[in-house]
């Protein structure tokens, strides 16, 4: 426990001697929201007889705001973190732990820990910011909004030491968390409403995490009830990628 | 031995025999075997590949050896790991930290690793770091970091230290500065496992070096042994006008060459004081006669140049 506590503290210190790290977990989610909410506004609009609101029928900033805290967890959980543990263990410094006798569950613990506080500070400054700048619903429960997040960020890390945990490198890590990043923004919930999606989009969106967090999230922030599906989905993609990275985790 | 250490085990510090490590189709180590004493400066040379990381990286439990036997300090690498990383420091060859760690968090974190760790301040100034502890480890020079490694392998209080090149990176003042606290360590009733290219530096530090070749251990003993047993031939140079046909049946001299007026005659044994009694016996007496002997450079070439692949 005390070389958990010490890394993790030390993570946190590293994370924000990195401005770029930084702006773009917290940054870049808000100014995507920014431009969503600029296009689209947050007026309900009452559907053509016989098709379905794409917005859950809500405004569409309302729709947007949980899908943006799923985004900043997925930026974390595939692109963060998965380069930090490669990058470490390019550089040698997971062998330097391994013989100065960190324990694993410190590295990957201190990981997890600092992934989760980046998430819950972007989380925060949404939940903060766009109520005021846009007037948007707050959190309907709040119980199971916390719940949601707690679910979705620990799935996201998990996610994120399996990556780093099975690339190879730093640069194998940057071009699948990349893709991975872009095509879950597309397809989950953060770019086009899923109710517009062509059907083979929404397949391949029901195959990616980032789509049953939102989906959970959405339940839970705009009170329209806890997701089951979704919820048993993000649990598989928290318990799975996590017992993997155990058993793929490489010092060197 | 005092200071809480624990008592050392009668058994030596390293026995290892038949060890065998291989990655896929590459032997790295084929058939190891040495013994270091408790006390000594152990050194372990020979060319790359050679087997010298993945042994020293086995002795630590960091790799699993294929086959062989293992004890250290009475401990099995394999199996009794965490009981014995208390017990040895270790500095690893291409190995890092992170680029915006401070050096005092660095010796802090490892410092928290283990319960006999001394205080990281006193460390620290022991090895030029103090002024530099609010640095970022990216920051320091070549030679900081190198000294950063040393210190956090140190920073257990080991029974036994590997340090895998330590001074590369290092200037030559740099190097004797680490020579000497590598010599302090010792006094402390530390071993020293060190693995390295520089000739000089063994000959320097090392009481016994094993030279590695192919997976195998060529040989190992004192540096006199070695230079006894594998580069045994001297050469005495002198300069003179005028032949000398009775040098080459002069005692101990194998062969006798000639470049204008300098001579160089290479043999073995007392060929010196043979050769200068000669010369003298025959109203020659050169004024700068002199005698190169073989160096531990000598012993490494002469075993692992071609030709002498076993």
């Amino acid at each position: 426990m005390k070389a958990l506590g010490k890394l993790a503290w030390i993570e946190v210190k590293l994370f924000a001697r990195e401005p770029i790290a930084v702006i773009f977990s917290f940054a870049f989610p808000f100014f995507v929201l920014f431009i969503m909410a600029s296009v689209f506004g947050n007026e309900i609009e009452q559907p053509e007889p016989g098709e379905k609101d794409p917005w859950r029928g809500v405004g569409p900033t309302d729709y947007y705001v949980p899908a943006y805290i799923g985004l900043v967890m997925t930026s974390i959980g595939v692109i963060t973190l998965p380069m930090r543990i490669t990058g470490y263990r390019e550089q040698g410094v997971l062998r330097r732990f391994h013989a100065a006798g960190v324990p694993l569950g410190a590295v990957l613990g201190s990981q997890v820990l600092v992934s989760l506080g980046m998430m819950l500070i972007g989380t925060i400054v949404i939940a903060i910011s766009s109520p005021i700048a846009y007037g948007t619903l707050g959190p309907q429960s709040l119980a199971q909004t916390a719940a949601a997040f707690l679910l979705g960020a620990l799935a996201f890390a998990s996610i994120g030491i399996f990556l780093g945990s099975a690339l190879p490198s730093g640069r194998s890590a940057q071009g699948a968390g990349l893709i991975l990043f872009f095509v879950m923004m597309m397809v989950s919930g953060a770019g086009p409403p899923r109710g517009v999606l062509s059907s083979t989009m929404v397949a391949i969106g029901d195959t990616l995490p980032m789509t049953h967090v939102v989906l959970l999230l959405q339940g839970a922030w705009l009170g329209q009830g806890w997701d089951w599906s979704a919820f048993c989905v993000v649990t598989a993609f928290l318990v799975l990628p996590g017992a993997l990275a155990w058993r793929l985790f490489r010092w060197g | 031995m005092e200071n809480g250490r624990a008592a050392v085990s009668p058994v030596r510090a390293i026995e290892v025999s038949s060890l065998r490590k291989a990655y896929r189709d590459v032997v790295a180590a084929d058939d190891v075997s040495f013994a270091v004493e408790h006390g000594e400066i152990f050194g372990i040379i020979g060319p790359n590949g050679s087997g010298k990381t993945t042994t020293v990286e086995c002795l630590q439990g960091l790799r699993t050896p294929d086959s062989g036997a293992i004890n250290i300090l009475g401990l099995d690498p394999r199996t009794q790991r965490n009981a014995l990383r208390h017990r040895i420091g270790s500095q690893l060859q291409e190995s890092s930290l992170p680029d915006r760690i401070r050096v005092w968090e660095s010796l802090d974190l490892f410092a928290a690793m283990s319960p006999r760790s001394r205080d990281w301040e006193s460390l620290a100034r022991d090895w030029g770091l103090y002024e530099k502890r609010h640095s970022a480890f990216a920051d320091l020079s070549g030679g900081q970091r190198q000294r950063l490694f040393i210190a956090l392998a140190l920073v257990n209080q080991p029974d036994l230290v590997f340090l895998d090149e330590m001074t590369t990176g290092l200037d030559p003042a740099a190097r004797h500065d680490a020579w000497g606290l590598i010599r302090d360590v010792r006094e402390k009733g530390a071993t020293v496992v060190l693995v390295t290219h520089f000739m000089e530096e063994a000959e320097a530090l090392c009481d016994r070096v094993a030279v590695f070749q192919r997976g195998r251990v060529l040989a190992a003993d004192t540096v006199q042994g070695l230079v006894a047993r594998y580069a045994s031939a001297s050469t005495v140079r002198f300069t003179h006008d005028g032949d000398l046909p009775w040098l080459p049946g002069v005692p101990g001299v194998a062969e006798v060459s000639r470049d204008g007026s300098r001579f160089a005659i290479r043999g073995t044994g007392a060929v010196l004081a043979h050769v200068a009694a000669a010369l003298v016996a025959h109203g020659i007496a050169p004024e700068d006669l002199r005698v190169e002997r073989g160096t531990l450079e000598d012993v490494f070439l002469n075993l692992s140049g071609p030709g002498h692949v076993r």
